[in-house]
């Protein structure tokens, strides 16, 4: 499905909505990841808002996409990009990380309808979205499945694993997305553990390989659309994203990896996203 | 004598018992349940003819996934297919799976309570020359501590396969421990075998009382009896009981039987700590404090060796639970 001016500016005004979800959530919850949940809010908007055949008043439709979310850490912006596309009530947002909660700190598959996966460790979701696809497969199911990865978790050898089985069985419907933000929790990931070449290692396991700005919708929908349109074997598409993008003070800054906002700190986000929305507003009008 | 409403296998004490590895009866069971259940998927990380998967794969190429030497990747993708509404069997070694894999396990299969069977083979010291790293003697202890997850540790190759065929048709995880040589074909078609109900295999004379409980899993339960009817010879009177299912634990049965002998005897092929006796003594603890007596592994590793010499050394023989019987009996009297 192509982009309209229109959706465009849709999906603009909804990502910054999402973006401020993630600001209050994390203050309120006093903990959890700030940067990777900024930096994904364009993807996570462009999937609930475009690319999804979903029904958030059917979360267990069987014939649904699947949106696998490997590294859960960054939860807060699929739980705002949920209940902004309907799943459950926006007030709920703020029982992040709370007693009781079914936004758990981590994402749990079974407190939260519409969640696919259980995840948190590192580098388990690749596989589970390709057993998704193989059992797809064998009951000749026509729906996709998507699998959102960070980029510090291709360090982790069960991702390879599944990389390399999902290379053999040629899992064309499974459309994997990396968050190429260059950060992990203790600095830049080129210095901690050296991914590159990405595009060449994917390449050498069987996918093909798309990389993308990950803050562009078309290019994301475009991406997508490409990943589709392969037959022969599985994609990967490598999204490059600003880490804590949105929020001047948190972009590019990997201490911003794995904190949360003070109440102080998510005003001026606050107030920097609120601008930004005028300045979107103004623009479409 | 033999509980004879059991039915164990009439040639049990025979010189010669029939002898068959426990792990065939998996592979018999999954053959049976390919062509009845089209949701079961097999598994394997490369050891598709040792863990005994190889004529499913033959059968159902379709429904048979290698993974190669991966069992991160054996565990997660396990999970997606369960989750999707299949009902996945993982076959590798104990060691590996759910030793390598055991995180991916809690995360992906126990928390996200996908309908993954976990099939856990060369379990014990009794896979032997293969040396201690392909001895699994710490993955009761790993699975019995999962949320959700069920344990089964069937006792020879017939109640391997009703176990197998059981966890099928269980919704939810599930561990099934098997070992590799050949041991005594303990039990019959006929013997009961319902999940979580534990099985007297043994029972005092008519008029006799029972000086000791032990409760075993696995092929042990062999060597259990043996010692039991070596103690009857010498006028000492026990109940053996099948623990083949360690989680959840036949908790009615154990507290019955243990406070009728006062005294519980456990036979394990694992790690005393953490295994079957954790789980029994756990119990005890909270119901019925009473002497305990553990055979198993004492917080040390094996060695290669052929399976007659190590269980010798490492005292999991008849004559050794006989020892520990009299040991326990002599402490509850003091």
């Amino acid at each position: 499905m192509e982009l309209h001016e229109e959706k465009l500016k849709f999906l603009e005004k909804k990502a910054n909505d999402i973006r401020q979800s993630v600001i209050k959530m994390l203050a309120e919850a006093k903990s959890g990841h700030s940067a990777g949940p900024l930096g994904m809010a364009d993807v996570f908007t462009a999937f609930y808002f475009h690319i999804l055949n979903h029904d958030p008043n059917n979360p267990d439709w069987p014939e649904r996409d699947r949106l696998v979310l490997s590294n859960g850490h960054i939860c807060p912006v699929r739980y705002a990009a949920m209940a902004h596309a309907g799943y459950f009530p926006l007030e709920e947002l703020k029982t992040l990380r709370r007693i009781n909660s079914r936004l758990q700190g981590h994402p749990h598959r079974n407190s939260l309808p519409g969640l696919e996966t259980t995840s948190g460790p590192l580098g388990s979701g690749l596989g589970q979205a390709a057993g998704m696809a193989l059992s797809a497969k064998l009951d000749r199911k026509k729906f996709w499945i998507y699998c959102l990865m960070s980029d510090a978790e291709q360090q982790e050898g069960n991702t390879w694993e599944s990389v390399m089985f999902a290379g053999k069985t040629r899992l064309n419907n499974l459309i994997a997305l990396i968050d190429r933000n260059n950060i992990q929790i203790s600095g830049f990931t080129e210095e901690v553990m050296p991914l590159e070449s990405l595009r060449d290692k994917y390449e050498s396991f069987g996918w093909h390989v798309l990389e993308i700005d990950g803050h562009n919708f078309e290019q994301i929908v475009d991406a997508v659309n490409e990943a589709k349109a392969i037959y022969e074997k599985p994609s990967v598409i490598i999204a490059h994203t600003i880490p804590g993008k949105g929020v001047s003070f948190m972009e590019r800054n990997y201490l911003w990896h794995g904190k949360a906002p003070s109440k102080e700190e998510s005003k001026i986000a606050l107030d920097e996203l609120k601008k930004t929305a005028e300045k979107i507003a103004g623009e479409h009008k | 004598m033999l509980n004879k409403e059991a039915k164990l296998n009439p040639r049990l004490f025979d010189d010669e018992p029939d002898k068959k590895p426990v792990r065939d009866g998996y592979g018999e069971a999954l053959l049976r349940l390919g062509e009845e259940i089209p949701e079961v998927v097999v598994l394997s990380a490369d050891l598709k003819e040792s863990t005994r998967a190889e004529d499913f794969a033959q059968k159902f190429p379709e429904r048979f996934f290698e993974v190669g030497v991966a069992e991160q990747n054996l565990a997660s993708i396990a999970a997606g297919l369960g989750i999707a509404g299949k009902i996945p069997f993982i076959s590798s070694y104990a060691v590996f799976s759910p030793g390598r894999n055991w995180e991916q396990i809690r995360t992906t299969i126990a928390y996200n309570d996908s309908n993954v069977k976990i099939a856990g083979h060369h379990a014990g010291i009794i896979t032997a020359e293969d040396g201690v790293t392909h001895q699994a003697t710490e993955d009761i202890a790993l699975m019995r501590a999962l949320p959700n997850m069920k344990v089964f540790i069937p006792c020879d190759a017939i109640e391997a396969r009703k176990a197998t065929r059981a966890a099928a048709k269980i919704w939810g995880p599930v561990y099934l421990r098997f070992s590799r040589p050949r041991t005594p074909v303990i039990t019959t078609e006929e013997t009961p075998y319902v999940p979580a109900k534990a099985e007297v295999f043994w029972e005092p004379k008519p008029g006799r009382r029972a000086g000791a409980l032990i409760i075993a899993c696995g092929w042990i339960i062999y060597n259990a009896l043996l010692a039991a009817r070596d103690l009857e010879r010498d006028g000492i009177d026990v109940i053996v009981l099948n623990c083949h299912t360690v989680k959840p634990l036949d908790e009615k049965k154990i507290l019955e039987l243990a406070k009728k002998c006062g005294a519980v005897l456990i036979a394990e092929d694992h790690q005393v700590a953490g295994g079957l006796g954790g789980a029994v003594a756990e119990l005890l603890a909270r119901k019925t404090p009473l002497p305990m007596g553990f055979i198993g592994l004492e917080d040390s590793f094996a060695e290669s060796g052929s399976p007659d010499v190590l269980i010798k050394k490492y005292r999991l023989d008849s004559r050794a639970i006989a020892a520990a019987v009299k040991k326990l009996i002599k402490r509850k009297n003091d």
